[in-house]
C-alpha cells in the first residue's frame, strides 16, 4: 500500500473579503477534509500562488516570494468570491488562467447574486464551477473531480523521478471515472429551493458533465495544459 | 435532568424561529458544521455576523444622513449586509435587505429610509432571540 503515502490532502486556497464568509468556507472545506488557506483579496491570493501581480514571474521583486520556490505549497484549487473590492473574483480567475504556471489550477467562483451573464462569463473564462452563496457542504462534493485531475497531472509530471508511479497512474483514472459516474447524475438540490438555486445546478452540472466526459475519454484532453506547473524551475521566463 | 429540559427548550426555541420565518435552512447548515472539535461554531459565526452587521448599520446610517444620497454606496453596503445575514440564515432580515436594495435602485430615498428602519428592527429582534437561544444552549 505504498501509494497511500503519496496521497496528501488536497489544498484549497479560499479568497473572500468577508471575514464571516472566510470562516464559513474554511469550515466547510476542513469538514470535507481539505487543507485550507484563506486570504482576503485577489492580490494576496496571487502572492500566495507565487505570482507577481504585474508580470508573470519576476524573481527580482523583493515583496513577493520567488515564483518557483513558493510552489512547495501546492494549491489544488482556488475558490473565490466574485464581488471583492479591487480585484474581483473574475479578475483573479483571468490572471490565473493567463498565467502559464498557474492556469492548470481549477478555479471556482462564489457569488451571492444569481446573474446568468456573470455565471456564463466566469465559466467561459475557465471557472470549473460557480456556486451560489451561502455555499453548502453538498456543493463541495463537486470539487474533488477537479482537484484529482490536477493531482494526476502532477503525478504524470513526476514519472521520471518516481519509479513506482506507474501503479498509481493506473489506479487513479479508474477511481476517478468511478467517482464521476457516481457523482454525475445527481442533481444538486433535492429540496424545494428558491429559483436562484435552481439555475446553478444547470449551469455547473452542464459544464461539469462536459469536463467529465473528456475525463472518461481517457484523461487530459488538454494535454498541452499538462505543461509543467510544479517543475517550477522550468517556468521561469 | 436539566439538560433534557434545556434541550427540549432549545428545540422549541429553534422551531419557533423557523415558524416565524426568522431563520432559514442556512442555520441548519451551520449546525451541521458543528461538532465536538468545533462545539461553538454556530455561535461564533453568529457573533461574527453581529460584529459585521453593526458596523455596516452605522455606515449605512451615516450614508443616509447625507444631503444627496449616494445610492450606489448604499447598495454596496447593503449587499455586504445581506451577504452576512444570508450566511447565518437570517431570512426576514435578508428580505428587508432586498427591499432596501430595490429602493436604492429606484433612487427612492424615502423608501430607503423606511425600509432601513424596519430592517434595524428585524435585525435587533433576531439578535435578541439568538442571544437567548445561545444562552440556553450553554446550560
Amino acid at each position: 500500500m505504498g501509494m497511500a503515502a503519496a496521497e496528501s490532502p488536497f489544498h484549497v486556497l479560499a479568497v473572500d473579503d468577508s471575514l464571516i464568509d472566510r470562516k464559513l468556507i474554511e469550515r466547510l472545506l476542513r469538514t470535507s477534509s481539505y487543507q485550507v488557506t484563506t486570504v482576503d483579496s485577489g492580490s494576496k491570493a496571487l502572492e500566495f500562488l507565487g505570482l507577481n501581480e504585474n508580470d508573470e514571474s519576476n524573481p527580482s521583486t523583493p515583496s513577493v516570494s520567488p515564483n518557483n520556490h513558493h510552489q512547495e505549497v501546492e494549491v489544488n484549487l482556488v475558490i473565490t468570491d466574485y464581488c471583492m473590492p479591487g480585484m474581483t473574483g473574475y479578475d483573479l480567475l483571468k490572471k490565473i488562467k493567463e498565467s502559464s504556471s498557474l492556469r492548470n489550477i481549477p478555479v471556482v467562483i462564489m457569488s451571492s447574486e444569481n446573474v446568468p451573464s456573470r455565471i456564463n462569463r466566469c465559466l467561459e473564462e475557465g471557472a470549473e464551477e460557480f456556486f451560489l452563496k451561502p455555499v453548502r457542504l453538498s456543493d463541495l462534493n463537486k470539487l474533488k473531480p477537479h482537484m484529482k485531475k490536477t493531482k494526476l497531472k502532477d503525478q504524470k509530471q513526476g514519472t521520471e523521478d518516481k519509479l513506482d508511479n506507474s501503479e498509481v497512474q493506473q489506479l487513479q483514472p479508474q477511481q476517478q471515472i468511478q467517482n464521476d459516474l457516481q457523482e454525475a447524475p445527481k442533481p444538486q438540490d433535492p429540496q424545494p429551493e428558491s429559483e436562484s438555486h435552481l439555475e446553478q445546478p444547470q449551469q455547473s452540472l452542464q459544464q461539469a458533465n462536459n469536463k467529465r466526459k473528456t475525463i472518461e475519454q481517457g484523461l487530459s484532453p488538454e494535454t498541452d495544459r499538462t505543461r509543467p506547473r510544479y517543475s517550477g524551475i522550468a517556468t521561469v521566463v | 435532568m436539566d439538560t433534557n429540559h434545556s434541550r427540549r427548550q432549545l428545540a422549541a426555541m429553534k422551531q419557533s424561529l423557523f415558524d416565524q420565518g426568522l431563520l432559514d435552512e442556512q442555520f441548519i447548515q451551520l449546525e451541521e458544521l458543528q461538532d465536538d472539535a468545533n462545539p461553538n461554531f454556530v455561535e461564533e459565526i453568529v457573533t461574527l455576523h453581529y460584529r459585521d452587521s453593526s458596523r455596516l448599520i452605522s455606515s449605512i446610517e451615516q450614508a443616509l444622513k447625507e444631503r444627496n444620497l449616494d445610492f450606489n454606496k448604499l447598495d454596496t453596503l447593503m449587499h455586504q449586509f445581506k451577504g452576512s445575514s444570508s450566511s447565518i440564515g437570517a431570512k426576514k432580515v435578508k428580505a428587508e435587505c432586498n427591499l432596501f436594495r430595490e429602493y436604492c435602485r429606484a433612487g427612492n430615498a424615502e423608501g430607503c429610509m423606511r425600509s432601513f428602519q424596519q430592517l434595524k428592527k428585524e435585525h435587533a429582534a433576531l439578535r435578541k432571540k439568538l442571544e437567548a437561544y445561545f444562552q440556553v444552549s450553554r446550560v
